[in-house]
């Protein structure tokens, strides 16, 4: 039992602090339309690959600088508390690029693994299908190997991103007659290949994020398949469990806790009636010990990877219990802002930002988006606790 | 960083684990409720001879020089087995102040004492007001050539009918704020003018009301300074918080696994009740719920033991939310048992009525959250 960190763990967190301080102004959702947030994010990730820090928990020959599980956290959690825009890498470095580097040939790490470490090229994720959620193995896309090539037919939805991104890591049926789970590929998909429809799906912020995304006889090299053919579902769930302490949604849920205990401090005169209210600092304290709970348990899933352990039910915890933190902490903002909770960013009268509008809204989201909450109660119940299937 | 127990710890919690899985079966647990005394003295004596009265006691003074963050994984498994007596009492009520404010004299004449077993301790706090603050201390000691003289009323003293000697909480002045004037006294347990008497709780354990009547004590009786004594009631306070969260650690891991073998083997409608969904959920918002008070009681542990500058903030969050979670976790254990759950035969309504008592202890959540509330400034 021991909680503090290292001398040069905390060098580390200073070093991430301060660059973020200097290269990323704090108020730039402000200033920046969210119609330009994509180009933001893409400069500011190059911005990130010039100092290395893109991958940075990367092995060195790939284009990291080979931190340890520790510094990863902390570069993490100082990313999601200063509100960095990663949008425009996460795929990449935390889905394409690990499985790559597990399953990947010599010639797709040699492909990949550098221009995700640079920043160069934007990753979309095609799992999903419209019947194919949370039970994934459902998934209906066909890729048909026809000689050096598969031909890939079908339909993904709610892919994040897919109309900027460069490349796909997808999942498509290959033998239709073996078992659900037993006949998925996962192949590298170049975005530009001929014959990919995307339509746009806007999300009820009023963002064009996800989309539909259609194929139609596009066709894939061979050498694109990533790992064995038909064992591309043990491989996308082992993708699942790269990283998953889910400190980023804490730590955003600190910063943002901070910034409303701030308002609340300093209320202006005509809300200083509402932030007086006795419950506003019952709940406020409430959320504080949340967030330290959340906290340990993102830490928890570390702690037990750096022990050389396997974390299996920690994960979906942390997952859990931090996306629904967040959701609870934005329904305590918009109550403690009363009316003024609903206000949209840049109207005119909004508080805090619109932050909580916000987050209100997106969490809603993040309860569903990788995994809704009800999925993962169940694999604690039958893979942690060891309960029967129902 | 490393959230888990090192190797000594480990060590620890697996002996502790077989000797009360031994000494402390849910039979002695169920007689004590009805006992008298509230504890085995014999029990008493063996758990001494394992050197866990003098755990944090420095060795020189006959203890083995732990930590606060080892209390902790033994407290853990005394939540398990729900062991009863003054084991708390003694050493976090008892030694610990002494270990803060006594006296080399006092320290030498009771310190060896307690880690050997010799002696039982609690501290006298709380009153009629029920207030864990200073400004619900009103037993007044007046000070009479060489002594003081006691009077007044304590409630809710843990297990003070069984000790030897009582921390006693008294007012000798007033002044600006509460906190000033207040005093600390080793009060012999057995002065002329002290009565107990046993208070009925939920979870049967013993908590007394003990009544001061002109109670005379040698002023070389005084703990720390005159007026002066706050302090060292607020630090025992702190460590007794913890003490009260590992307890509810180990007790709400107990409850959870013991309701997750039942649901694994109930059978109704032809299957084990634990494939149902709405079982399975519980289950698992329950292990969240005993993970995130095992954690957060460590790191509340281990700030109080590296004097960190949030610690205070720690502990308080550790017991809001230890109170909370482990109610939600009995609370499903007694709905997952079904009509069984309700029946007195059956153990898991132990952990239950045990879980309420301390969750009220050293300040439920509500308490612990203002307090939250007042170090964020908000
Ligand atoms: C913001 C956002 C971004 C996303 N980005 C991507 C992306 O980039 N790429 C991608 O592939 N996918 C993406 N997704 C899709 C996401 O993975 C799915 O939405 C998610 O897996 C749920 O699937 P579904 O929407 O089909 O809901 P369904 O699976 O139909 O679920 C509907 C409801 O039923 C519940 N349910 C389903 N099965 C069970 C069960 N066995 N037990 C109990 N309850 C159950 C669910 O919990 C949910 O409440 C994104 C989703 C969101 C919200
Ligand atoms: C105070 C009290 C008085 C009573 N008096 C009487 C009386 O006078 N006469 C009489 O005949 N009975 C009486 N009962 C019994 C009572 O009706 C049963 O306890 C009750 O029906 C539950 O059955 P069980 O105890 O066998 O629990 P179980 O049926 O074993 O249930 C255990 C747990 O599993 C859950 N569960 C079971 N099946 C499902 C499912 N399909 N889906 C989801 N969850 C499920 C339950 O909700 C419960 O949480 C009394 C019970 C109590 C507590």
């Amino acid at each position: 039992m021991d909680f503090r960190l290292s001398p040069e763990d905390e060098a580390w967190r200073q070093e991430v602090r301060s660059w973020l301080r200097q290269n990323l102004p704090p108020d730039w959702e402000d200033r920046i339309p969210e119609e330009q947030g994509w180009e933001f994010a893409r400069d500011f990730a190059r911005k990130l690959a010039q100092k290395g820090w893109v991958v940075p928990h990367w092995p060195k020959e790939y284009g990291g600088l080979g931190l340890d599980l520790w510094k990863q956290l902390i570069y993490r959690e100082e990313m999601a508390y200063h509100r960095a825009p990663l949008g425009y890498v996460a795929m990449g470095t935390d889905w394409a690029g690990p499985t790559i580097i597990v399953y990947g040939t010599e010639e797709q790490k040699r492909e990949h693994l550098p221009r995700i470490a640079r920043a160069e090229v934007m990753w979309c994720q095609g799992f999903s299908e419209p019947n194919a959620g949370s039970d994934l193995a459902n998934l209906q896309t066909r890729a048909v190997r026809d000689g050096d090539e598969y031909v890939v037919n079908g339909q993904k939805i709610w892919t994040s991103g897919a109309h900027r991104a460069d490349w796909m890591i997808l999942l498509a049926r290959t033998d239709p007659e073996a078992p659900k789970h037993k006949g998925i590929s996962y192949f590298l998909l170049d975005m530009k290949s001929p014959g990919i429809t995307i339509r746009p799906l806007i999300d009820m912020m009023g963002n064009h994020a996800f989309n539909q995304v259609f194929f139609e006889n596009v066709r894939v090299p061979a050498k694109n398949l990533l790992g064995e053919e038909n064992r591309g579902w043990y491989m996308a769930t082992t993708t699942l469990n790269f990283e998953r302490s889910s400190i980023g949604g804490v730590a955003a849920s600190l910063a943002l806790l901070e910034e409303l205990v701030r308002f609340v401090q300093d209320a202006p005169p005509e809300l200083a009636y509402l932030c007086r209210q006795p419950r506003v600092r019952n709940r406020l304290a409430d959320m504080a010990v949340e967030v330290q709970v959340g906290r340990m348990l993102s830490y928890n899933v570390v702690s037990i990877q750096a022990q050389g352990r396997v974390p299996t039910y920690e994960a979906s915890i942390a997952k859990l219990y931090n996306t629904e933190l967040g959701l609870r902490l934005a329904r305590t903002g918009i109550s403690i802002l009363g009316l003024y909770g609903q206000l949209k960013p840049r109207s005119k009268w909004v508080r805090l930002r619109g932050r909580f509008e916000r987050q209100y809204l997106w969490m809603t989201g993040m309860v569903v988006g990788g995994g809704t909450s009800e999925i993962q109660r169940n694999l604690i119940a039958i893979r942690g606790l060891g309960l029967p299937r129902g | 960083m490393d959230l888990g127990l090192d190797e000594q710890q480990e060590m620890l919690r697996n002996f502790a684990r077989d000797f009360l899985e031994k000494e402390c079966p849910e039979q002695l647990v169920r007689e004590m409720e009805e006992d008298e005394k509230g504890y085995s003295p014999e029990l008493w004596r063996k758990m001494a001879e394992q050197g866990w009265m003098g755990l944090i006691i420095p060795e020189e003074y006959g203890g083995a020089g732990m930590r606060i963050t080892d209390l902790v994984v033994l407290l853990e498994e005394f939540g398990r087995f729900l062991v009863p007596g003054p084991f708390i009492p003694t050493v976090v009520l008892g030694a610990y102040p002494i270990m803060l404010a006594g006296t080399a004299q006092q320290r030498e004449q009771l310190l060896p004492r307690i880690a050997s077993g010799e002696l039982i301790m609690t501290m006298a706090l709380t009153e009629p007001s029920a207030k864990w603050d200073a400004d619900g201390v009103e037993l007044e000691a007046r000070k009479e050539g060489n002594e003081y003289v006691l009077n007044g009323t304590k409630l809710f003293v843990q297990d003070a009918h069984v000790t030897d000697f009582m921390v006693v909480v008294a007012r000798t002045g007033r002044g600006a704020t509460p906190e000033e004037g207040i005093s600390l006294f080793l009060v012999d347990s057995r002065s002329p003018g002290i009565k107990f008497e046993l208070l009925r709780t939920i979870a049967s354990d013993k908590q007394c009301e003990v009544t001061f009547e002109n109670v005379r004590v040698p002023a070389g009786n005084l703990l720390g300074e005159e007026g002066k004594g706050w302090p060292i009631v607020h630090k025992t306070k702190l460590l007794a918080a913890v003490a009260a969260c590992a307890y509810l650690v180990g007790l709400s891991q107990q409850d959870f696994d013991i309701t997750l073998n039942y649901a694994k083997e109930r059978v109704q409608f032809g299957r084990p009740i634990g494939s149902f969904q709405a079982i399975q959920h519980k289950l698992a918002d329950a292990v969240i719920d005993v993970d995130g008070a095992r954690f957060i009681t460590y790191k509340a542990a281990w700030s109080l033991q590296e004097n960190e500058p949030d610690a205070e903030l720690m502990v308080s969050m550790a017991k809001a939310w230890c109170s909370e979670a482990s109610r939600r976790v009995v609370a499903h254990g007694q709905q997952i048992h079904g009509g069984i759950g309700f029946t007195k035969d059956y153990k898991i309504q132990l952990y239950f009525r045990r879980q309420k008592w301390m969750e009220l202890m050293w300040g439920d959540a509500d308490y612990h959250r203002e307090l939250v509330a007042e170090k964020l400034q908000i």
